[in-house]
């Protein structure tokens, strides 16, 4: 029996298994909203905006590994899309992106609602589908989920000209799909693996840096058991947090601009470096001339174009880290030869140094609240347990520095575009996929205020989202670099004229605490957290001067760091 | 140093632009690039010239590569290899250089394929250097037009580009 393709849509999706999608309805795809209208295996989560549909989807994504999904209307509906699919693509989560367009015969029309989907989000996709058939929408569904989904990946969007989705044709959704343009590698190379591995016992000052690669490849396991068995330092990336358990001795804290000392130091002298699943990104490297200038580099990556392209490495392996880690786990079991356990003593006697500086601590006597304890204070009453999302800037950094990641998938944040507006929605998707955890939204007054709409999509949901904002009245990453580098000349840095967030919270049917004293944060936090079914804005008045440390300043390597 | 890049990829609305795409969003040159379709109608060939370090280079095949269109590549530059060019040049003959205008384009053997009272249109295959050193020998007021194909390569022997 021949369907429509508004009906095809829906029951490809199914197929897929896909049971939540986030979305805005508009002309364009009002066929297809109809058909999900008619049926209830599919959840459908209307948003305030298509940004905070993609970011909902990415949180999602981001927290389970499976694919999200996203289906806005044609035109504007798209390209409010376009930065949540960027901020997708940049951090390589696997979303399909469905977005209406306008009937065949009226495309280049300059019609009503009508923009080019597909130019415009060619660059930040990992691929995209213009569908000119109705009999083509089902594998062009199948394609667009495996290519999102294996590989490294990455965001795919289909676009869907309103016309063929009221035509009509058989239903039919492929079991298996294979591309002869797109065969994503699986296994390491095992001579390369084998070099790598005897490269690695003999260091004497490894270090193991990884990144989102690791959470993304569901390796963290594999990435612990390695380390552990070898007993040498781990740093993470800022998207690679929770790939290994932070609390755990071997871990040294984030590395990077704001990373801390003993990770950084340690990159800066160590002779061999194992790099999982990460990219050797400018905020990672610092001063590319200055970096890690006495390692050998072994570079675990999914993405060939990954490898050399900023650093020259040694031995390039190409495979899912997952893959590659066990089978350096079994190389490792197989053989005699251990580390050199002389060596990597004296390792962690000089990493122990660089850590006793203690390069986080904060005052803890002030009368202003620290954002920084509130986040420790976060992590305490929340027994490290928390999904935590975030937005971009200081409170982004703070968070990192102060949530103490055990597991993989549980911090949530823009690393690679670094978008303003992210936490609330991205905390949605979470919480929408982990009903009965705790979802905290890390944010400050500038970043929650550019998807602040979506409390009306937590409110209709019932999602009872922690809002955790830093507000010090200001853009704090932005005041801090005019602080160092323009002579404090805070130029547009100031938020002013702020709305009452208490009252903006209770306007949208939530519940809203401001908080200005350090006596007060834990037990607002505790009471919070005991308001189980209801969505708290938390307003924490906080230090407007507390800058985000240590740093590497612009052009510095990684000994270079400014200190408190 | 100057790559001539062959790559086969799927013959879809819009390939062509995911690689100028991909040029100028990452800042690679294009000297040339050419495109048509295969022997086999699911397939396009194109051939592009660019310019760039080893490790620029490497970048761009495994860029290249990373485009889900894209079906097979081969940097033409990393073995013996042919290359062509074909140039379409409309030259003012006035009333006393036909004579000169005929000879050189005998020498680089090129054909007159359209002849005016004042004009000729040569056409000329070659490698690009030639092209160039064929235009060289001609005053530019003589010039009226020139159009040039791009380049196209192969492999020579048993080599090829193909599924």
């Amino acid at each position: 029996m021949e369907v429509t393709g508004a009906e095809i849509f829906v029951r490809a999706l199914h197929d897929e298994g896909v049971e939540i999608i986030f979305g805005y309805p508009g002309g364009a795809v009002l066929h297809i909203y109809d058909a999900l209208y008619t049926q209830d295996k599919i959840q459908h989560i209307l948003t305030r905006h298509e940004q905070g549909a993609t970011h909902a989807a990415d949180g999602y994504a981001r927290s389970t590994g499976k694919p999200g999904v996203v289906i806005v209307t044609s035109g504007p509906g798209a390209t409010n899309a376009v930065t949540g699919i960027a901020t997708a693509y940049m951090d390589s989560i696997p979303l399909v992106v469905f977005t209406g367009q306008v009937p065949t015969h009226l495309i280049g029309n300059d019609a009503f609602q009508e923009a080019d989907n597909i130019g415009i989000t060619r660059p930040c996709v990992k691929h995209n589908f213009l569908v000119k058939d109705v009999s083509d929408i089902a594998v062009t569904i199948k394609k667009a989920f495996y290519v999102a989904t294996t590989g490294r990946p990455g965001p795919v969007v289909v676009d869907l000209p309103k016309d063929i989705t009221a035509h009509k044709a058989e239903y039919s959704y492929p079991e298996n799909i294979s591309m002869r343009s797109y065969n994503p590698v699986h296994v390491g190379h095992a001579g390369q693996i084998k070099r790598a591995v005897k490269l690695m016992l003999g260091a004497r000052r490894p270090m193991f840096y990884t990144g989102g690669g690791v959470i993304l490849g569901n390796a963290a396991a594999s990435l612990t058991e390695l380390a552990r068995a070898l007993d040498y330092p781990v740093t993470n990336t800022l998207m690679g947090l929770g790939g290994y358990p932070a609390t755990d001795r071997q871990f040294v804290g984030m590395l990077g601009m704001h990373g801390t000392y003993e990770a950084n130091m340690a990159m800066h002298h160590c002779d061999v470096l194992i790099a999982i699943g990460a990219r050797f990104d400018d905020r990672v490297t610092g001063n590319i001339e200055k970096f890690c200038p006495t390692a050998k580099i072994v570079h675990v990556d999914i993405d060939p174009a990954s490898i050399s392209k900023n650093v020259k490495v040694d031995i390039p392996i190409v495979g899912c880290v997952d893959n590659v880690l066990k089978a350096m786990l079994k190389l490792l079991g197989e053989g005699k030869r251990q580390p050199d356990s002389g060596a990597i003593k004296e390792w962690w006697q000089q990493i122990d140094e660089w850590r006793s500086k203690d390069c986080l601590k904060y005052d803890q006597g002030s009368e202003l609240i620290k954002p920084q304890y509130v986040l420790d204070t976060l992590y305490k009453v929340t027994d490290g347990d928390a999904y935590v999302t975030s937005d971009v800037g200081q409170h982004q950094m703070w968070a990192a520095q102060y949530y103490r990641f055990d597991k993989p998938r549980r911090w949530i944040n823009s690393g690679g575009l670094g978008t303003m507006g992210f936490g609330l929605p991205a905390a949605m998707g979470v919480q929408l996929a982990h009903r009965d955890a705790t979802v905290a939204c890390v944010t400050g007054e500038g970043s929650i205020q550019m998807c602040i709409q979506e409390l009306s999509t937590c409110l209709q949901y019932a999602l009872p989202i922690k809002i955790i904002n830093l507000n010090n009245r200001c853009l704090g990453m932005v005041r801090q670099w005019q602080e160092f580098f323009y002579q404090g000349r805070y130029a547009m840095s100031y938020m002013d004229a702020l709305p009452d967030f208490v009252k903006l919270a209770e306007s949208y049917g939530h519940v809203g605490m401001q908080i200005d004293k350090p006596e007060d944060v834990e037990s607002a936090l505790k009471e919070a957290m005991q308001l189980k079914d209801r969505l708290v804005f938390m307003d924490f008045i906080t230090d407007q001067t507390e800058n985000v440390y240590p740093m590497i300043p612009a052009g510095g390597g990684q000994n270079e760091m400014i200190l408190i | 140093m100057r790559h001539i890049i062959s790559i086969l990829m799927e013959n879809e609305a819009g390939a062509l632009s995911r690689v100028a795409g991909l040029f100028s969003a990452r800042g690679y040159n294009i000297e040339s690039l050419t495109v048509a379709p295969t022997e086999d109608p699911s397939l396009s060939r194109m051939t592009l010239v660019t310019r760039g370090t080893d490790e620029i280079i490497e970048q761009i095949t495994k860029q290249l590569n990373k485009l889900i269109d894209v079906v097979k590549l081969m940097d033409m530059t990393e073995g013996p290899h042919i290359e062509r060019e074909m140039m379409l040049v409309k030259v003012n003959t006035g009333d006393d250089r036909r004579e000169e205008l005929k000879r050189n384009s005998d020498i680089f053997r090129g054909r007159i394929i359209d002849v005016t009272d004042k004009t000729y249109t040569i056409e000329l295959t070659g490698a690009g250097d030639k092209l160039d050193a064929f235009l060289e020998t001609l005053d530019p007021e003589v010039i009226i037009e020139v159009v040039r194909s791009g380049v196209s390569g192969i492999a020579r022997g048993d080599r090829a580009l193909k599924l």
